[in-house]
């Protein structure tokens, strides 16, 4: 399809083509004539944030929970600035997002003008690949291309900066299909690998099957992967019989509630998990990246495995931890491939050895690490997590967090059962990011319940998109598990800084009810657990956002902890978490790690 | 076949790897506004060395440049950046020049020398030993335009140290592999 129309309609034209019905964005002077667009039309739903940072993460939020892009729209300057934390989130964890940028007028660029910033140069590192659009030929062959990118191979986030005078001018449109006719076309270097090589997906199910300690370690690139990853997962487990754990950003790829799941692995992941990993003969990390969260101190990592790595991102190969058998193509792909040649060769998997290793799970499993000390009088943040759990799982509930040790305790003590539906700052662990993000999954899931388990110092950070969630009617719910501290900053300093607690105490809290109440939501206090349940029952029955304070134990830790600069089997249980071991948990070295 | 539990993990027989090498990487980009910046961003972004670096359009009607970098890693490093550098959008292809061996690897320098008497017959004798071309002349100066192995200029520009060395411009590396492949 070819036709003229200026570049402000291009842009709409081009969302819509592509399939977009909702975006993120807050006007400014270089982006008023795409805002004149957006007026002129209903077929694209604007939701207007509060903070650019906020139309970001509400936009990867969408993304994460949909599977599709997620769509920002900001002005100039200080807009364009205000996005690079999103951005730089998206990139790290892998989500697909096209944001837009205004930009003054192109005889205006390099002069200092008002609002100009170099929006290309400040984002070229936080993005996958951006454009400054200087010519209206090039504007609908780079938007269809935006999303392309964005949305292919590993998946990122795309900035195209759009001069305000290239939104005027009127030039030809080409749909996404015949944009390849448009001048200036060529065929793209970027073509990504999708499925992986014969010979070593052999060498891969031969190696599974003769393993005596196997263990697959799965990551956020099977949620990339579509629905077909994660059934593709679960077939894989079913026939092989093999144990699983995931990273922080692969959760609900395969059910929390299935027998072969070990827990999350890394820093605050399971006994279990840590320890078949470090113990395993045959590692097979699917759609992972080998994190140092993950890993530990990497001279210790898992010493006596063979490594197996599927990844769509060559790079990720042999970046941190050297593999034997590197796979590069899409998780989907390659499973599915994995499963044909499993299914030919019918291969004998050594029984005996293989019980003995469930076994030896069973006794890791039996330590129960996630353990907390209960308690009638406080609310332990654990048991606040394990009741909204508990209360939500029959429905369809989506969860996203902060950053910070309510984050680990939603990530361990919350079950997630499908992918999609988890969203959390993993890469850049970005405070700020979990309010935006539930209302960016909001407006995508209108009838679900979506709640954000928050920290009482990370919810400030982009509280003003309450105010958001109020205009749209987007009732999402703010469970803050509030311990008045940065409650992870703390905990660090009381494991590396003699419990000198600087500057990790938030002295002036606002009153969360009074503030939900300013902002013409529902405020929830609840103080005690036997009183949990029926605010929690409240808080769900409510169809307003809803900011809930829940008061909790002020000095809790987050165990189980591999202490920086520390191997797996080095990791640090509620139950030996005396002072002492606390004291000396974390060396010299160690100190220097973050 | 691969039977499990047969040797220690590959992260082990690292070891040896640790030694710094320096390698020629020849980078095929798209040659778009920006690509430069993305190739150097990602080195410095990275943590990366570039030693020496030469970029120029080399098809014009297919809007392809070559980018040769030198650059300083140990093996796994060298990796790395090959697979950082081709995983930028614009970059169709990126070779291991060194990894392939036996590279064609030349430099251009231009050398401006001034003095009198000896000094002048001496870095003139040296510029016909060399090879190197008398670009400009006055009675005064010389600046003498070289070609050759980044070596050999070295060996240029140390001995004219000695004969009045005023400064030197040189182009940065343009290799290529033998024989009849292309990138
Ligand atoms: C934007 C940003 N700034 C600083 C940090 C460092 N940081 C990590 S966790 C944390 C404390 C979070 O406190 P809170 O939100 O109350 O959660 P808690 O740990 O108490 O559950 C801080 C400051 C960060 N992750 N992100």
């Amino acid at each position: 399809m070819t036709r003229q129309m200026t570049g402000a309609e291009m842009v709409l034209q081009a969302l819509h083509d592509q399939g977009v019905d909702t975006i993120f964005g807050y006007p400014g002077g270089a982006v008023l004539p795409i805002y004149d667009e957006i007026f002129q039309q209903d077929r694209i739903r604007h939701i207007l944030v509060r903070h650019e940072q906020g139309a970001g993460h509400a936009a990867e939020g969408y993304a994460r929970s949909t599977g599709k892009c997620g769509v920002a729209l900001v002005t100039s300057g200080p807009g364009a600035t205000n996005m690079v934390t999103a951005l730089t989130d998206a990139l790290m964890d892998s989500i697909p997002m096209v944001c837009i940028t205004g930009q003054v007028p192109t005889h205006l660029i390099g002069t200092d003008g008002f609002q100009e910033c170099d929006t290309v140069g400040i984002t070229r590192p936080c993005t996958k690949h951006n454009w400054l659009v200087k010519n209206i030929e090039d504007l609908p062959r780079v938007l269809h291309e935006a999303f392309r990118i964005a949305t292919s191979g590993r998946p990122g986030p795309v900035v195209v900066d759009i001069p305000k005078n290239i939104q005027f001018q009127t030039g030809t449109y080409y749909g996404p299909k015949s944009s390849t006719k448009s001048p200036g076309y060529r065929t793209s270097a970027y073509q990504p690998q999708l499925k992986g090589d014969e010979a070593a997906i052999r060498d891969a199910v031969a190696l599974i099957a003769a393993a005596k300690k196997p263990v697959l370690y799965t990551g956020g690139g099977v949620i990339n992967a579509g629905p077909a990853g994660s059934r593709l997962l679960r077939e894989l487990v079913k026939l092989t019989g093999l144990p699983i754990t995931s990273t922080l950003m692969g959760l609900g790829a395969y059910p929390a509630s299935g027998p072969n799941w070990l827990g999350m692995l890394g820093m605050h992941g399971t006994y279990e998990a840590n320890l078949a990993m470090h113990d395993c003969d045959v590692m097979v990390c699917i759609g992972a990246r080998f994190d140092d969260r993950i890993t530990g101190r990497t001279d210790a990592f898992s010493p006596t495995s063979k490594k197996i790595h599927i990844d769509i991102d060559p790079s990720s190969i042999n970046k941190n931890i050297r593999v034997d058998i590197p796979i590069v193509g899409d998780v989907a792909y390659v499973l599915e491939d994995m499963l044909k040649v499993w299914k030919q060769t019918q291969p004998t998997q050594d029984k005996a050895a293989l019980n003995a290793w469930w076994q030896q799970i069973a006794v890791w499993r039996a330590k129960k690490s996630l353990g907390y000390r209960r308690s009638k009088d406080v609310i332990m943040p654990q048991y606040a997590v394990e009741r909204l759990y508990q209360m939500t799982k029959h429905r369809e509930t989506y969860i996203t967090t902060e950053v910070g040790q309510h984050q680990m305790w939603a990530a361990q003590h919350f079950g997630f059962e499908e992918p999609n539906r988890w969203m959390t700052s993993g890469g850049l662990g970005t405070m700020g990011y979990g309010l935006p993000a539930a209302i960016g999954v909001q407006a995508a899931h209108l009838d679900a319940l979506v709640c954000c388990i928050a920290g009482d110092a990370s919810v400030l950070m982009n509280m003003q998109e309450m105010s958001t969630a109020v205009q749209h009617e987007l009732p999402v719910k703010i469970f803050i598990l509030n311990n008045q501290y940065m409650g992870m900053v703390r905990q660090w300093q009381q494991l590396l800084h003699g419990n000198r607690l600087s500057h990790s105490y938030t002295e002036a809290l606002p009153d969360f009810v009074k503030l939900a109440d300013a902002y013409g939501c529902h405020g929830i206090r609840c103080e005690k657990p036997d009183a949990l349940d029926d605010a929690i029952a409240e808080m769900i029955e409510v169809k307003k956002p809803v900011l809930f304070d829940c008061r909790v134990a002020n000095l809790a830790n987050c165990f189980p902890m591999i202490p920086s600069g520390k191997a797996h089997n080095e990791m640090l249980l509620d139950e030996d978490a005396t002072d002492d071991a606390i004291g000396s948990a974390i060396s010299a070295e160690g100190k220097m790690l973050v | 076949m691969i039977v499990a539990g047969e040797t220690r993990s590959a992260y082990f027989l690292q070891e040896e790897e640790k030694r710094i090498e320096t390698h020629t990487l020849s980078v095929l980009v798209d040659n778009e506004p920006g690509v430069l910046a993305r190739v150097v961003g990602l080195f410095s972004g990275r943590g990366y060395n570039i030693e020496s670096l030469t970029v120029s359009e080399v098809e014009h009607e297919k809007h392809l440049s070559r980018i040769t970098i030198v650059t300083a890693a140990t093996l796994q490093v060298l990796e790395q950046i090959k697979n950082q550098i081709a995983r930028l959008v614009p970059v169709h292809r990126v070779i291991d020049l060194t990894h392939i061996g036996d590279a064609i690897e030349r430099e251009l320098a231009l050398v401006k020398v001034a003095g009198k008497g000896d000094h002048r017959v001496e870095a003139l004798r040296l510029a016909q030993a060399f090879e190197a071309k008398t670009v400009d002349a006055t009675l005064e100066s010389f600046v003498f335009e070289l070609t050759g192995t980044p070596s050999d200029i070295d060996r240029f520009v140390k001995l004219m140290t000695s004969c009045g060395l005023v400064e030197v411009a040189r182009t940065g590396l343009a290799a290529l592999s033998r024989g009849k492949d292309g990138l």
